[in-house]
Formats: structure tokens, sequence, C-alpha cells
């Protein structure tokens, strides 16, 4: 092999390059996103019925898809109740009605957009609930 | 291997069946998520068919017009951004002059012509804003009011080009640290986005008049014109009344006693 050694370590450095965004990862970027239900609003409910707008798996899922819709029926279409699938009635609204249970934006929201690198726009113009710390 | 003019469009004819019949397959086995009967208006909430509003200028005294201003601006997070250029405006006073150019003589009055008139988003039944809005961000409800989809604005700025009564103001700037107190049950904008009087749709869903109506002591009068019974539709009968701009044809729902 002509110019081995030139050769192995110009590769060494390729590999290094590579695989560095592994090698330099922090915990951060990696732990699990946790969010958090314990805000006051939500502590106020009998343990049994913490439920949100619809079954946790749901709105885990559709939450986005939801909030679309929502924001449509309210501004488009003028309507302001949701009826939940059991039966319960909500009005539709996103610093109203879901930042009021889930009044810790940094901890709730921020904690699964920043792992997953989403940014949605919505507080650019709806106020976020002020957070104490 | 050529294809015959009639095999062509046998093929294209049965590829259009197959594709449209997919389409609606695909509708009837992934129905939406939501049932309508999930959706509703709040009982309380006013409805009608053609919002309006008939302005006393007899009745209307500075202070209450500056009150007026004031409640509107304040509860809709509009800026107080201190420069003419960049100014963002609900509801504003203006000269006559300038609210009914072409009505005014040198022969005047000197209080008319040196009194501000209220004026604000004219609701038209024919809004020349919404022809031209490109994405449907500004359009006109079933209640005649012309609203505003802010998730929808782009700020191409047809609307404010479009609208006779310069009613729409253009966010040039973050708006937020020019907001002296936040309300906090209504969002504000951002930049890049054209704002402007919406009737106040958030009150009138849950009940409530527009803001200025109640700070007004009387000299705003709203109501549903397409009511012949409402106090709106007596008041006009039994006053005269102008409106701006009106042979633009655009069918202004403000109506002024002057």
């Amino acid at each position: 092999m002509y110019n081995g050694g030139k050769i192995v370590i110009g590769l060494l450095i390729f590999v290094g390059l590579v695989i560095s965004p592994f090698l330099l990862k922090g915990d951060k970027a990696t732990a699990k996103p946790d969010p958090k239900v314990d805000t006051p609003e939500i502590l106020k409910m009998p343990v049994g019925e913490r439920t949100c707008v619809e079954d946790k798996e749901y709105m885990k899922a559709e939450h986005m898809k939801m909030l679309n819709e929502w924001r449509d029926w309210v501004v488009r279409d003028g309507l302001n109740i949701y009826t939940s699938k059991a039966g319960k009635e909500y009005t539709m609204s996103l610093q109203n009605t879901c930042m009021k249970c889930h009044s810790n934006k940094s901890k709730f929201c921020d904690e699964c957009h920043n792992y997953v690198g989403v940014k949605p726009y919505c507080w650019d113009c709806h106020i976020a609930p002020k957070e104490e710390g | 291997m050529s294809v015959s003019r009639r095999e062509f469009l046998k093929k294209i004819g049965s590829s259009a069946i197959i594709g449209l019949g997919g389409i609606s397959a695909v509708e009837v086995l992934l129905p939406g998520q939501f049932e309508a009967s999930q959706l509703s208006r709040d009982p309380k909430a006013l409805t009608g068919k053609r919002w309006g509003m008939v302005i006393d200028m007899v009745k209307l005294d500075e202070q209450t017009m500056k009150n007026c201003i004031d409640v509107c601006h304040r509860i809709h997070n509009v800026p107080d951004l201190n420069n003419p250029k960049e100014e963002i405006k609900w509801i504003w006073p203006e000269t006559f002059e300038h609210a009914f150019p072409g009505q005014e003589h040198v022969y005047m009055g000197e209080d008319i012509k040196h009194m501000h008139f209220l004026v604000l988003c004219n609701q038209c039944d024919s809004p020349p804003c919404v022809r031209v809005c490109p994405t449907k961000a500004t359009f006109k409800r079933k209640d005649g009011i012309v609203m505003m989809d802010m998730h929808r604005c782009i700020g191409c700025r047809f609307c404010m080009a479009a609208c006779p009564f310069g009613a729409r103001s253009f966010n040039w700037r973050d708006p937020r640290p020019f907001i002296k107190e936040e309300n906090k049950e209504y969002p504000t904008r951002m930049k890049g986005v054209v704002e402007k009087c919406t009737f106040c749709y958030e009150r009138l869903a849950v009940g409530l008049k527009p803001a200025c109506v109640e700070a007004s002591k009387g000299a705003l009068i709203f109501g549903d014109l397409e009511d012949p019974g409402s106090e709106i539709r007596r008041v006009l009968r039994t006053h005269y009344t102008i409106r701006r701009k009106s042979e633009l044809g655009t069918q202004p729902s403000i109506y002024y006693i002057i």
C-alpha cells in the first residue's frame, strides 16, 4: 500500500468525525422526556377523575390534530363548546382551557417538543401562563 | 408497440374510475375523528344574521370616546408603538373630512369640522378585503362579522390596500414589548400579520356585547340589522344616519348619527 500511514491516519480522522456526535452527546439530549402533570389545578381534581379532555393515550398521539380542529371550529365556524367522548363539555381554547390545567408550559409542552425538535408557533401569539422560578 | 386510440381511452377511463373509487373508499373507511354532535355554541351566545352598529355622535363625548378606545385596545392586547408609521389601531378618532371625505365644505360649522368621529372596521356586507385575501385569512362569518384568522395570515397586506377605510394595521415588529398590560385571556399578534376590529366575536360567543358598546354609555347601539324588531333597526328608522364612503358599494354596517 502506497502512503499507507497517511491513509490510515486519514481514515481514523474521518471515522472520528463521523462518530463524534455519538461520542460528544450529552445526557440531556437522550434523557427521556417526562412531562409533568402536577400543577395545582390538576392536583385539585379528585384522584380518580384526573383526565384531560379525552383520555391520555389519545391526547398524547392526537393533541396536535385536535388543536388544529378546535382552532378552525372556534375561529372560522364560531363554535366554542366541545363535548368529549365521555360527555363532558369544555370551552375550546388553548390559552384559557388547556393552559388553565397545564400551567407548566416548560415542564409539560416543551419537555417533549424540545426532545423531538418541533417548534409549534402557538406561543408567538397565545400567552403562556406565568411560571414560578 | 403502438396503442390504438380506443385502447388508450379505455385505459384512461378505467384508471380514472379506480382512482375516484379509491378516494371515496378511503373516506368511508377512515372517517373524521369527531362527530358534529360534539360541537356546539354557548347557549348564552348572541346570534344574529348581520351585526351592525349605530354611532350616535350627538351623545358621544370626547371622554367616552376615549374610554371606548382604551377598553378595546386593552382587552385585545393592541400595542402602543408611539409611532404613526407603525401604528396599530382597531378603533380610533378621525376628523370629519377624513371620516367622510367629499362631504365636507368650506362653510361647515367649526364644531363639526374639528369634532372627532369614532371609526372602526365597518364590517362591510360586501367586504373588499375578503375578496383579495389569497389565503382566506380574512373572511365573512354567517353573522356578518368580517373576521381575521391570524393562523392563516401571511402578511401580504392585500387587504390593507383593498380596505377603503384604513381599518387594518400591519405588525411591522413583534408587538409584545409594546403592550402595557397583557390581557391573559386574549392572544397577542406576531410580527408580520394584519389585524383589525373583529366586533368582539369572543365576547358575543359568551353573550356579551362588544366592549366599546358597553363603555359608550348608550352612544353606540349594537344589534342585528336583519332583525326588524331590534333596537338598532328602530334607531335607523327614526333617525337620519350616514355611512362612511357608501358610494363605494361595500355596504358598511356602521351608521352615524351626526
